[in-house]
């Protein structure tokens, strides 16, 4: 065993962590931003609104993300009212392609997460708020969003673990992240296995720590699912 | 001599699910301290009826009035009643405590804090106040031992007793029950029913959509009687339940006997 190249291809990929955590951070909050918009528009009554949200998740759960990926960072650019647009600047980087391909692509999925969680609101304790006489802004605070945050967690968490291995992705859009720079250290030393096994360390680490952290959160959140107190 | 001003009137209450009317003009009138039970068989219209003054379902037709003030409704250009106001109807539900049949706690808070919920992020009281009163509140329905419990973790009686602290919480004007006891295991069913009756000795205005003949002809004050979204028969429990008055409510209540 050569500790020592091990040792420095580890710290090599280390260092593309911070990247990798960048883009899987912005477009899991840009994802959220969008599905919340979504499921508004799923739950607004609005028939027309309804269907486009419906389309907005078929399509972006339907399709391969490395389509939608390719599509944002090659076919945006080709378009030139796009190029010569205001958002040029922000689209020209390959970050932000990256960011916003998988940030519509999540959104797809987190909006259905949404949207099953507020379906499993018990009637019950809407009806109770109502007849409490909470305005529909205070129930939603402080009943519907509560119970449906404690039933979106697991699903949600799972979520969270996929959007870290998808930021994998970005590596073919010229992005230094932990996968692209795994594949330039095969490439450079034709050691075929060893980058591959450290990403995949780091990876899984990575989302070891942010599966515990989900359950420690859905515990805290739910000392009503356990045992009844002695 | 009973106040002048009731503290629940409704006159004249129409509804109507889709081809079904199930409400055709009932008419109330409770003062304070009155215990009205409302009976009748299965799909006569008593929760319909009890889910209108509160406004959970939504009138066709008929005024509310409670302790003075009418619930102001409009009609959509469609023709259906809508109320005109919904701060007003937000103000008159926190008068009006409303205990379901399947105790409808939050999951997620503790039985003190679904006491405190209402009054602290409705009414806006000091949290403190809301906290002491709901652990007197607590210990009166006889689980002040349980405040700091999840309603998962209380038997069906000891929920519903919550549940009925919680809307008494509100200091509610009048009480409105809507079959409290028909969810529970026959041997909880008396737990509740005595809170209910320590309720009506101390005074509180109560309308109670019940099954339990025993509470409504012994406990309340007056039992009305509907039969197809109607009010068949009415008047003081003696009277009605001698079987004189209604030979539908004779008939009903020899039934619910079995
Ligand atoms: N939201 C609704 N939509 C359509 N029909 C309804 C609705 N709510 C009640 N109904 C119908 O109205 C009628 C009266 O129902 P309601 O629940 O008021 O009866 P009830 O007297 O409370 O009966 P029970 O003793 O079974 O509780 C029933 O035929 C019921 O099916
Ligand atoms: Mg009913």
């Amino acid at each position: 065993m050569d500790w020592d190249f091990i040792g420095k291809t580890f710290w090599r990929l280390m260092a593309a962590l911070p990247l990798t955590l960048e883009v899987w951070l912005f477009s899991v909050v840009l994802g959220g931003l969008i599905a919340a918009g979504v499921v508004w528009m799923r739950v607004s009554g609005s028939k027309p609104l309804a269907v486009l949200a419906r389309g907005y998740v078929a399509i972006f759960r339907g399709t391969p993300l490395l389509i939608q990926l390719f599509l944002v960072y090659y076919g945006l650019a080709s378009i030139p009212a796009v190029r010569h647009s205001l958002f040029w600047p922000i689209l020209r980087e390959p970050f932000y392609c990256g960011v916003l391909a998988l940030g519509l692509c999540t959104a797809g999925y987190q909006s259905e997460i949404f949207r099953g969680a507020l379906l499993a609101v018990p009637h019950g304790a809407i009806e109770a708020a109502k007849a409490c006489g909470m305005s529909g802004l205070t129930m939603f605070r402080r009943i519907i969003f509560p119970i449906a945050l404690r039933h979106a967690l697991p699903a949600y968490s799972t979520e969270m673990i996929s959007m870290v291995k998808a930021t994998a992705l970005v590596s073919l859009i010229t992005l230094w992240d932990v996968m692209s720079v795994a594949l330039k250290i095969r490439n450079d030393t034709l050691v075929t296995y060893l980058p591959l096994i450290l990403a995949g360390a780091i990876y899984f680490t990575v989302n070891y720590i942010l599966g515990a952290a989900f359950l420690s959160l859905e515990r805290r959140l739910s000392p009503h699912l356990r045992a009844r107190p002695s | 001599m009973p106040d002048a001003t009731p503290a629940l009137t409704v006159k004249g209450m129409h509804k109507r699910f889709g081809a079904l009317e199930v409400l055709k003009g009932i008419s109330l009138t409770a003062n304070d301290g009155d215990v009205i039970s409302i009976l009748g068989s299965s799909g006569s219209g008593k929760s319909t009826f009890l889910r209108c003054i509160n406004l959970l379902e939504t009138p066709d037709q008929g005024d509310v009035t409670v302790a003075g003030e009418l619930i102001k409704m409009k009609r959509k250009p469609d023709g259906t009643a809508e109320p005109a106001d919904r701060r007003q109807v937000d103000r008159i539900r926190s008068e009006l405590g409303m205990v379901f049949q399947g105790f409808n706690l939050w999951s997620h808070l503790t039985v003190l804090e679904n006491l405190i919920e209402a009054p602290v992020h409705v009414q806006k009281r000091p949290r403190a106040e809301c906290v002491d009163e709901a652990k007197a509140l607590l210990a009166k329905v006889g689980i002040g031992d349980k405040h700091s419990y999840y309603p998962a973790h209380l038997s069906g009686g000891q929920q519903q007793r919550a549940a009925i602290a919680r809307a008494l919480a509100m200091r509610p004007k009048v009480m409105l029950f809507d079959e409290p006891t028909s969810a529970l295991d026959p041997e909880l069913v008396g737990e509740v029913l005595r809170v209910m009756r320590a309720l009506a000795d101390e005074g509180r205005t109560m309308l109670v959509v019940t099954h339990e003949m025993g509470f409504a002809r012994d406990v309340s004050s007056r039992v009305m009687f509907l039969h197809k979204g109607q009010v068949e028969a009415e008047g003081e429990p003696e009277a009605l339940f001698s079987g004189a008055t209604s030979e539908r409510f004779r008939q009903f209540i020899s039934k619910e006997r079995g």
